[in-house]
């Protein structure tokens, strides 16, 4: 009875510091809606006051209807939901956005001369998209698939996931609608001007509290290793983010403002970030979807767990060294240029641990690459995580770099692991997660996923040997001396060879998209409850556990 | 090795939190912290000087609309980015960058040593339309930039701001942005000596070719034509810190 009552006034509590907080940020939108001081930041005001507005109305409306108290003793799988409809929504905008401004390279009168449509405004929308709405989104709801069942422990907080999930969409459109107007701090991948920043900071900080609250909750002693990657790359971006994008506002009512790094303190601080981002965002929390998602599917453990261990901690640990490689030959000092060499070299080794843990679970299994093609998706992504990460410490060598920095060869390695491993390893994940989620049989087609798997992979190879050829023939060119010595090549000449490139790459980065039009199809048809057209060719663990024959059991732990 | 000591981290998030948070934390002090002592990259180097009003307004606008993406501003230092480019850059040359820009990618060429390259109509032309004076250019045009009246208003707050986070703006440079900026622009000849002691080598004209406003052509061009003339490399000692 004790009990009972401690919980409904922790439930009470938690309700009010909900309502409160919207109807706050209701008001400071409305604030920096009427005073913003430049358009921005009032149009931005008017979606703050809008959102928060929103979920401050829906709240309220939960008490005035006085419901009956929902169910809380189960999975909260509706946030996770959500988060997969997001995944692929912004997955394909995103897409969409880096295909056009592929062609946009191919041929620049599709920039329309407009301020909004010009390459330089939306590429980092592309960036962005790809990396955060689509790869943040996938990662949000597989941790918070995955932290419930392995912990077997329902997720902590009663809105706080659900602001997590609509903070960071919010985050998504606030950053978004920036760039093509105009506002942006021009750092790569951090491009999200100081009050994007702060929004994003308190969206993390719930997500880390949601996360680390269900892990505290657990039933098993142990935390499932998938959790420790969870884990690493929740805390690591969030230093990333803070330290990266201090800077001072002009005015609290305005979107500039300076960082407060410059030159050369500024790249290193940058780079340490940007390609952390790469290592903790793109590589950690996406090995912790591998560490769930390779062995459930292919129903074996974990190849090794002290090759777990140990690849954990050194890749955690060396990741973080490897910033000044994006340096090489600038005015960053040598010894830092030689120790982010180093480190970017030896980090070759963690890497290749995680691959072969991921590509080993398979052994004994090794027969699903034919008749499954999900697990396909999921080892071949592992396999572009091997390449990428065998490729990058090649790249990391200063005399590589010296040829393949500046050039289309560092977009083609970044886009072979982003879309090699990240988004393979997300779709795989994806056409796990919607029938389990959704409680279906099966997918509704398999044939769809060959045929995305196939596109898809097409397109993927299209892209990664047109940006090696022009990356290397640009780089090539750019050094070239005719017999007098003099340069051989104008630096217009070399635009002007790339062209053919960079056709092969958009039409590569078309299929891409195709194949993930594919994937939005068939997953659109699975929640929708159609029948599948070859259930019995998909394997038992396609269906949701309730449908499984026999006996459900945990997964690699 | 035993591997139950692990154990005691598996069971404990907080520890494993404690444990993540000191083994990603070792890698960025080493590599980071020294720069803001080190010799090398916080020394000054004679002609460098902060950026005039106008100047800061263009470096805006080259911000805001993503050139960084396609432009670098850093020469390595390689014979063929030399011969190309000029001089490698070195570490004082943006120092006064908030943030810095010297970029990742070069679908264009480097523009770190861009000012005075070509004429002030060049840039007019190839940023209206970039085919017009080089028919291979895939840069996007933007005309738009020439139609639209520079929003100054609140410049005296921008170099403030860029003083609190160490760019050596006086309080005179800051009470006489507004006037600075115009002045450069080719508005106003009164206070041009003024203005040159505070900005020495800052050029001053009608950029864009139209006197009657300033546009923000205007501020991108007059940023695009410093770029690099700061420091003069015939008397500059390369026997300092910076040689790499």
């Amino acid at each position: 009875m004790a009990a009972t009552s401690q919980r409904d006034e922790w439930s009470a509590l938690s309700d009010l510091l909900a309502i409160g907080s919207a109807g706050f940020l209701t008001i400071l939108g409305l604030i920096l809606a009427m005073a913003g001081e430049d358009r921005v930041m009032a149009f931005h005001g008017c979606l703050l006051f809008a959102a928060s507005g929103l979920a401050l109305l829906y709240m309220l409306t939960q008490f005035v209807e006085e419901r009956e108290p929902a169910d809380t003793s189960g999975y909260a799988d509706g946030v996770i939901r959500a988060g997969v409809i997001a995944t692929v929504f912004w997955g394909v905008a995103g897409f969409l956005v880096g295909d056009i401004i592929a062609w946009q390279l191919a041929f620049p009168a599709l920039n329309l001369d407009l301020p909004w449509t010009n390459f330089g405004r939306m590429r980092p929308l592309h960036t962005s998209a790809v990396i955060f709405a689509f790869g943040g989104n996938a990662l949000i709801a597989t941790s918070f698939y995955v932290v419930q069942r392995t912990c077997r422990a329902r997720l902590a907080g009663k809105w706080s996931p659900w602001f997590v999930f609509w903070g960071y969409q919010l985050f998504i459109v606030l950053a978004a609608t920036g760039y093509l107007l105009g506002v942006t701090q021009s750092k790569e991948y951090a491009e999200p001007e100081w009050y994007v920043d702060v929004w994003l900071t308190i969206v993390w900080v719930v997500y880390f509290l949601v996360f680390v609250g269900t892990v505290a909750k657990r039933k098993d002693p142990h935390v499932y290793v998938a959790n420790w990657f969870y884990l690493a790359f929740i805390v690591t971006i969030a230093l990333l983010h803070i330290v990266n994008n201090l800077a001072v506002p002009v005015s609290l009512l305005g979107t500039k403002s300076y960082i407060v790094y410059s030159g050369v303190q500024d790249a290193m601080t940058q780079w340490w970030y940007g390609h952390n981002a790469v290592g903790f965002f793109l590589t950690a929390g996406f090995l912790g979807m591998m560490y769930y998602f390779v062995p459930k599917r292919a129903e074996r453990p974990v190849y090794s767990y002290r090759l777990s261990v140990i690849h954990f901690w050194s890749l955690i640990f060396i990741y973080i060294w490897a910033g000044p490689h994006h340096l090489h030959y600038t005015a960053l000092p040598d010894w830092a240029q030689t120790l982010g060499m180093t480190f970017s070299i030896i980090l070759w080794m963690p890497s290749w641990g995680g691959m072969i843990n991921g590509l080993m679970t398979l052994s004994g299994a090794w027969d699903k690459l034919r008749t499954d093609p999900v697990i396909r998706m999921l080892i071949v992504a592992v396999a572009f995580y091997g390449m990428s990460t065998f490729e990058g410490p090649l790249m990391s060598i200063r005399s590589v770099n010296s040829l393949s920095h500046y050039t289309d060869w560092t977009i083609g390695h970044v886009h072979s692991g982003a879309l090699g491993w990240v988004a393979y390893i997300t779709f795989g994940a994806l056409y796990c997660l919607v029938p389990w989620l959704w409680h279906r049989k099966a997918l509704y087609s398999q044939r769809l996923v060959e045929w995305h798997f196939w596109i898809s992979t097409l397109g993927i190879v299209l892209y990664i040997t047109s940006m090696w050829v022009s990356g290397i023939l640009q780089g090539l060119m750019w050094r070239a001396y005719d017999q007098l010595g003099f340069l051989e090549y104008s630096f217009v000449e070399t635009v002007e060879a790339m062209h053919p490139f960079y056709i092969i790459r958009a039409i590569g980065g078309l299929l891409f998209l195709l194949g993930a039009l594919l994937m939005a199809y068939n997953l659109w048809r699975t929640v929708r409850g159609d029948q599948p057209v070859d259930a019995t060719d998909q394997p038992s663990v396609a269906a949701a556990p309730e449908f499984r024959p026999g006996e459900y059991t945990a997964p690699a732990e | 090795m035993s591997w139950g000591k692990h154990d005691i981290l598996e069971r404990s998030p907080m520890l494993m939190f404690i444990g993540i948070l000191i083994v990603v934390s070792i890698g960025g002090l080493i590599e980071i912290t020294p720069l803001f002592w080190l010799r090398s990259t916080i020394e000054k180097v004679e002609g460098m000087r902060p950026y005039a009003p106008l100047e800061l307004a263009g470096r805006n606008i080259y911000v805001r609309e993503g050139c960084y993406l396609c432009h670098s501003q850093m020469i390595r230092s390689l014979k063929d980015e030399v011969e190309r480019y000029g001089h490698y850059s070195l570490a004082a040359e943006s120092m006064y960058d908030h943030p810095f820009q010297w970029g990742s990618k070069r679908t264009g060429p480097d523009v770190a040593r861009v000012g005075g390259k070509y004429s002030d109509e060049w840039h007019r032309a190839h940023m209206i339309d970039p085919r017009s004076v080089v028919p291979e250019s895939v840069m996007p045009g933007y005309p738009f930039l020439a139609q639209r009246k520079l929003n100054y208003k609140d410049i005296e707050a921008q170099l403030k701001t860029s003083a609190i986070v160490g760019v050596p703006y006086t309080d005179e440079m800051v009470e006489n942005a507004k006037v600075d900026l115009e002045t450069q622009a080719g508005k106003n000849t009164a206070d041009l000596e003024a203005f040159l002691a505070r900005y020495p080598k800052a050029q001053a004209r009608t950029f864009d070719g139209n006197p009657n406003e300033i546009t923000e052509l205007d501020a991108l061009i007059a940023y695009l034509q410093m770029l690099g003339t700061l420091v003069d490399f015939a008397s500059f000692d390369e026997s300092g810190p910076n040689l790499r």
